[in-house]
């Protein structure tokens, strides 16, 4: 999917977001946990976007999840990107909804409320990606 | 009428399609037409309301047209910032803040070329760590995304999305400034035929870009007895947001339109069926389907069957986008004054063709983003 000739634009991480990109090194998907009421969210930030609380910690997600819903790219954004490719939001079995790649599943073959589960793609720098794919 | 009670005197379109000009320029000719339109002149303009300029947005066209203005605001929310922006101008004048308001916009996107697929990406928004990495087409693939859900909860068909983009065609061929008014009708079998840009949408299934300026000028009811236009009534307005970042709506299938819809109906005391006229954001064929249901015009899941058989068509008993909309009509980036333009010709009784009889009642709905925000917007007219 990822063309080898260019990187996937990344963002730089800030201060508040470097300790999630960091876990990727371990292929540890990180979601915040909020001490005060316990609601989970992604991404990091330093609020809790619930109750408001300012005390939040870092739980790892169990990388189990559903497709909230898909859609096949037929044309790159960017060079970085060979077309097509499945972009998804996937909700975690936390709670939380993330957007995605699915991988090595044929894009036709993707479905809403399908069981994905984490896999990971190399970054350049030693950083991972997370994607989900089809359930063992 | 209150004498304070807002009302738009003035509502003009610049120069549209493919045009080669700054959006300065478009934008002063835009002001001069609706102030020509409204029969009031720059110097009366104590408040203004524009966006997508640059960083200095309202300073930067007050400069341009030489006015000073003592109430100004650039709220930047998309393709609603405009009926935003007749919210916030109503309730300015309502206390007495500014006595004439000008709305202004103008976009060169198609003569500059300076849409990009992947959309504009702030460095520093969380999106830009977090989701531009995957590749989503932006906007395309958040819509495209909504649409997949809504047909695999309620079984909305690629077909029932097309007709949206088919009606818009036929009012198009009705409005002699529509940029596709000589490209005769378009079929359901052209839009699906049409090439699949972010399944499940189609090329056709997505607003046109074009250059394009508007501009809508707004007074107190005691200042427009003196006025040559009848003028328009805001009865009711509502606004939300509810996300930037793709992951973050809470909802695909049901938009803040349900929030900014009832808010509103109720400030105008109406109901969704007082409505004699739509006209509905379609940045994409499911966004009007999404914002339907959410409008309240039919049940959630049901706006696949309600735009079928012609009714939101001429002819139809649903009037909606009768401009022929971002579809078919223009859609310079952010469509939002068109919408209100359309809908005081409509009210006014200056449709030609295309007019929708005895029309007292307009609503006008604009989504921003990734249906990031809403602003809803009720105008009326005494007949």
């Amino acid at each position: 999917m990822s063309a080898s000739s260019e990187p996937r634009p990344i963002a730089p991480a800030d201060h508040i977001t470097q300790a999630w990109w960091d876990a990727t090194r371990q292929r540890r998907f990180l979601l915040q946990r909020c001490v005060t009421c316990g609601h989970r969210q992604h991404y990091p930030r330093n609020i809790c976007t619930s109750c408001g609380g300012t005390e939040l910690t870092d739980d790892e997600a169990s990388g189990r999840g559903t497709i909230y819903s898909h859609t096949t790219v037929r044309r790159a954004p960017h060079r970085a990107f060979a077309p097509p490719y499945v972009v998804a939001l996937v909700r975690l079995e936390e709670g939380p909804v993330v957007l995605s790649n699915i991988v090595g599943i044929e894009p036709g073959e993707v479905r809403c409320d399908m069981v994905v589960r984490l896999t990971w793609e190399d970054l350049p720098d030693g950083r991972k990606l997370p994607m989900f794919t089809g359930e063992r | 009428m209150a004498a304070r009670a807002p009302v738009i005197a003035g509502a003009a379109e610049g120069s549209l399609g493919v045009t080669g000009k700054t959006i300065l320029e478009l934008q002063a000719e835009a002001s001069t037409a609706a102030l020509a339109d409204a029969g009031l002149s720059m110097r009366e303009v104590d408040g203004l309301f524009t966006t997508a300029v640059s960083r200095w947005n309202a300073s930067q066209v007050a400069e341009y047209l030489g006015i000073y203005p003592t109430w100004f605001d650039s709220t930047m929310a998309g393709g609603s910032s405009y009926e935003i922006f007749v919210a916030h101008a109503a309730e300015a004048i309502r206390a007495g803040r500014c006595e004439v308001a000008l709305i202004s916009y103008g976009n060169n996107q198609r003569s500059a070329r300076s849409r990009k697929l992947g959309g504009v990406i702030d460095e520093h928004a969380p999106d830009a760590q977090f989701e531009m990495p995957y590749g989503p087409l932006n906007p395309i693939s958040l819509y495209a995304m909504a649409a997949q859900r809504h047909m695999h909860e309620f079984g909305t068909t690629s077909e029932q999305l097309a007709e949206v983009a088919v009606a818009a065609r036929a009012w198009a061929l009705r409005n002699p400034k529509a940029f596709k008014h000589e490209d005769g009708p378009l079929t359901v079998e052209d839009v699906l035929a049409s090439p699949l840009v972010s399944d499940p949408l189609h090329a056709l299934d997505c607003c046109l870009i074009t250059d394009a300026a508007g501009a809508v000028v707004m007074t107190t009811a005691e200042r427009a007895q003196d006025l040559p236009k009848r003028p328009v009534q805001v009865l009711g307005h509502g606004e939300t947001t509810t996300n930037v970042g793709m992951s973050q709506i809470p909802d695909l299938t049901a938009t803040g339109a349900c929030v900014s819809g009832e808010r509103a109906y109720a400030m105008a005391g109406i109901a969704p069926a007082d409505v004699d006229v739509a006209e509905i954001y379609d940045s994409f064929t499911i966004t009007v389907l999404l914002e339907l249901e959410a409008l309240g015009f039919c049940a959630r899941g049901e706006a696949g069957d309600f735009v079928t058989k012609g009714r939101v068509a001429p002819g139809g008993d649903f009037p909606m986008n009768t401009s022929g909309g971002g579809l078919s009509y223009t859609h310079p980036g952010v469509f939002g004054i068109f919408l209100v333009i359309e809908a005081v010709r409509q009210l006014r009784g200056e449709c030609g063709d295309r007019q929708v009889a005895d029309a007292e009642v307009a609503l006008c709905h604009g989504t921003g983003g990734i249906l990031s925000t809403h602003s809803t917007v009720i105008l009326g007219i005494d007949r």
